[in-house]
């Protein structure tokens, strides 16, 4: 043991090493690795902000998954829009969706980011977040409790590592196109 | 089948409304009471001295005093309901616009923060040019009421220094408080 | 320079964009631009009947969601003539008022969080959360209620409503002093909230300005004592009122409130009775026609409804007076002589919700 030094064999060094090592593949490494730590874009809009928060507070900590609540798109991993979405944020939103940097997810929260929710006869809203980006999970209810929202980001984790298996890109889900 | 379609679903024809038989009429909605307080009546003994240089039209709704006035009237009337002595209106409660068909009417709302009393003062303008002087140097208040109100409804305060809109995006075509403006009605295929 | 805290920013409370100029650090002017929620409520109301309206009035100031349905359940019944009955009013205003604790419980974390401090929110919010969980088993749902009904209320309390009633008053004190204690006196937040974003009464009163920022400015004015509704005359609470208008008095006075809320609950827990919790109305209210226009206090000031009826049983016109949409229009007059970092504290002390603003 004392003796090796220098021009160590390189069985030892391995005999040495490996019980203590995993060996794994990379994208599936990077996806435990993003998965474990999420960052959300702060995004409140309306009323399912305050769900939110309440998800991030002692109670039902979302912090114990990793999921940190970061003010700036540059650094943050998910965009959770909780609230509704109305035409005159639909610029902000896409710029912000812009700023984040890849690999990027969007959980569209509640039912008016869903699809409209209450307000679907409104002449001032959009009938849901996916008209202007692409979302990969929908977490429904108004608001929707924050269970539900821990549920969604532990259905997101999932998908990060089933996406990685399938070894391709994290990918959104597709949307057909609706007319405008 | 048209290329335009997206969806292969057939449109649903829409339901219509059932049509009603003549015999069955509706009867005649009934009208809310006045009740006007003690204030109240004290109020409206008070107004006709202090409006007495204006031409205004003395009512009530429910508990409140009602004064409907002539457009151009407007800021003076505020203006005196806020300094005068007797009535001390210092608190605009909310500036409000309603589309009835043939007109709309701007009310504004007045509390006496010591006195408290209230009233309702009232303004109608014909649709093609609603245009009110504005009670933004009377109350600074009134400022976002008023721009609200041209932007739903497209009432012009005059003399206001900031008309750009408020709650609707720039570029919105149309005032969508109006009655005329059509409800978005959703198809959820 | 002009610089630009746009709709998306942690300290906005909401989507609100404020655009400030600056020379240095100094604020020389500031432009406030909203309406980035805004989801046309009331176009709505015109629509949906008084039942589904009350859902829409849930979300407009959507922290406080039994005060807003509490305003407009008291216009139709005004309109309507109707006697409610008086356990229905006892409910609705022990509800009422523990909803201001929750939307006091929720300043007073995002309030810390706004000055710098991470740990008061966490303490807010777990007393918040004891309330809630609260509503959850009264009215079925954490946030968007649904309770308050045309008439009264849609059902009556569960049976083990005292027991938890006591032990949550207990809870609730202790978790006040608390937060009292960990917030109000510190240095650091005294440093940074005394003698900045100062407004006067006349001003105050001038801009329409209700509610805490009033009551802080030294104006001693609450919907509950100059025009009482429901039951307000039988309970004996004060009203705490600050002196200088700066955002410290409007911090301790929403702090205050949340103390005389809990002796309003207690002095209405043992005056309830039992009785029937809803008048003899139709399902789906149809008030006559006329208009009526009706205050009620909720935890951010004057919340008014104006509400115009043709007799149908959809209203003709619904108009939400909402205490943040005047309470936000003073900003300007705030920020005056604020520096950058000020911003952020007057912006906060001035407790907006932005459902209510944009409606």
């Amino acid at each position: 043991m004392a003796s090796i030094t220098g021009n160590t064999p390189a069985e030892a060094v391995f005999e040495r090493v490996l019980p203590n090592a995993l060996v794994v593949k990379s994208n599936e490494l990077f996806a435990l690795a993003r998965k474990s730590s999420l960052w959300t874009l702060s995004f409140g809009l309306a009323c399912c902000a305050i769900e939110m928060i309440d998800a991030h507070m002692s109670h039902h900590d979302l912090d114990r998954f990793g999921v940190v609540t970061w003010p700036s798109p540059r650094q943050a991993d998910v965009m959770i829009v909780a609230g509704t979405v109305v035409k005159k944020m639909g610029e902000p939103i896409k710029r912000l969706y812009e700023q984040m940097p890849d690999p990027k997810w969007v959980i569209a929260m509640g039912s008016c980011a869903t699809n409209g929710g209450p307000y679907y006869r409104s002449y001032s809203v959009v009938m849901g977040v996916d008209h202007l980006i692409p979302v990969d999970v929908y977490v429904p209810g108004c608001p929707p409790r924050p269970e539900a929202l821990l549920y969604g980001v532990m259905e997101l984790q999932k998908k990060i590592s089933q996406d990685a298996k399938k070894r391709t890109l994290p990918q959104p889900l597709q949307r057909k196109p609706t007319p405008s | 089948m048209s290329d335009e379609r997206v969806s292969n679903v057939p449109e649903k024809p829409k339901a219509e409304a059932p049509v009603r038989p003549a015999h069955r009429k509706e009867p005649e909605a009934p009208t809310a009471p006045v009740a006007l307080d003690e204030r109240g009546t004290a109020l409206s003994e008070l107004l006709p001295k202090a409006f007495s240089r204006f031409e205004v039209e003395y009512g009530a709704a429910m508990d409140e005093v009602v004064a409907k006035v002539k457009p151009a009237d407007v800021a003076e009337v505020c203006r005196t309901a806020k300094e005068d002595g007797r009535l001390s209106f210092d608190y605009l409660r909310s500036i409000s616009v309603v589309d009835y068909v043939e007109r709309l009417e701007v009310n504004y709302h007045l509390f006496s923060m010591d006195k408290r009393h209230k009233m309702v003062i009232k303004a109608s303008v014909p649709h093609d040019s609603p245009s009110v002087p504005t009670v933004s140097g009377v109350w600074r208040g009134a400022d976002w009421y008023e721009r609200e109100g041209h932007d739903l409804f497209g009432v012009v305060f005059e003399g206001h220094p900031d008309m750009r809109p408020l709650l609707l995006y720039e570029g919105f075509e149309g005032h969508p408080g109006r009655k005329s403006f059509p409800f978005h009605e959703y198809d959820e295929w | 320079m002009m610089l630009n805290m746009g709709p998306q920013h942690p300290s906005t409370h909401g989507v609100f964009r404020l655009v400030l100029w600056l020379e240095g650090e100094r604020i020389v002017r500031a432009e406030p631009h909203i309406g980035y929620l805004h989801r046309g409520s009331e176009k709505l109301c015109e629509r949906e009947d008084y039942t589904q309206i009350i859902t829409l009035f849930d979300r407009l100031d959507y922290v406080a969601n039994l005060n807003c349905e509490l305003a407009f359940c008291m216009a139709a019944e005004k309109l309507m003539a109707l006697e409610v009955p008086e356990r229905a009013w006892y409910i609705r205003t022990i509800l009422c008022e523990l909803n201001r604790i929750a939307s006091h419980m929720l300043f007073y974390g995002v309030y810390g969080l706004d000055v710098g401090a991470m740990t008061p929110v966490l303490y807010g919010f777990r007393e918040r959360e004891r309330v809630i969980l609260l509503f959850e088993a009264v009215t079925g749902a954490r946030m968007m209620h649904n309770y308050i009904r045309v008439g009264g209320v849609k059902e009556d309390l569960p049976d083990d409503f005292g027991k938890r009633m006591t032990v949550l008053i207990d809870e609730l004190k202790r978790g006040i002093d608390e937060c009292d204690a960990l917030l109000t006196n510190s240095e650091l937040f005294l440093e940074r909230t005394k003698g900045v974003g100062t407004i006067d009464g006349p001003t105050a009163v001038d801009y329409g300005v209700t509610g805490p920022m009033l009551r802080a400015a030294g104006v001693k004015e609450d919907v509950r004592i100059s025009e009482p509704y429901g039951i307000y005359d039988r309970f004996d609470f004060g009203i705490p009122v600050g002196t200088h208008g700066d955002c410290w008095d409007r911090y301790y006075v929403r702090v205050e409130e949340m103390r005389q809320s809990l002796s309003i609950i207690e002095q209405a827990m043992s005056q309830m009775e039992a009785g029937p919790i809803t008048a003899k109305v139709r399902r789906i209210a149809r008030p006559p026609r006329g208009e009526a226009y009706l205050r009620t206090e909720s935890p951010r000031g004057d919340f008014g409804v104006f509400l115009v009826s043709d007799g149908g049983d959809k209203p003709y016109r619904v108009k939400v007076r909402a205490p943040s949409f005047a309470n936000l229009q003073s900003i300007t007059h705030l920020l005056r002589d604020a520096y950058i970092a000020d911003a952020v504290v007057i912006l906060g002390s001035t407790d907006i919700i932005l459902g209510e603003v944009d409606r």
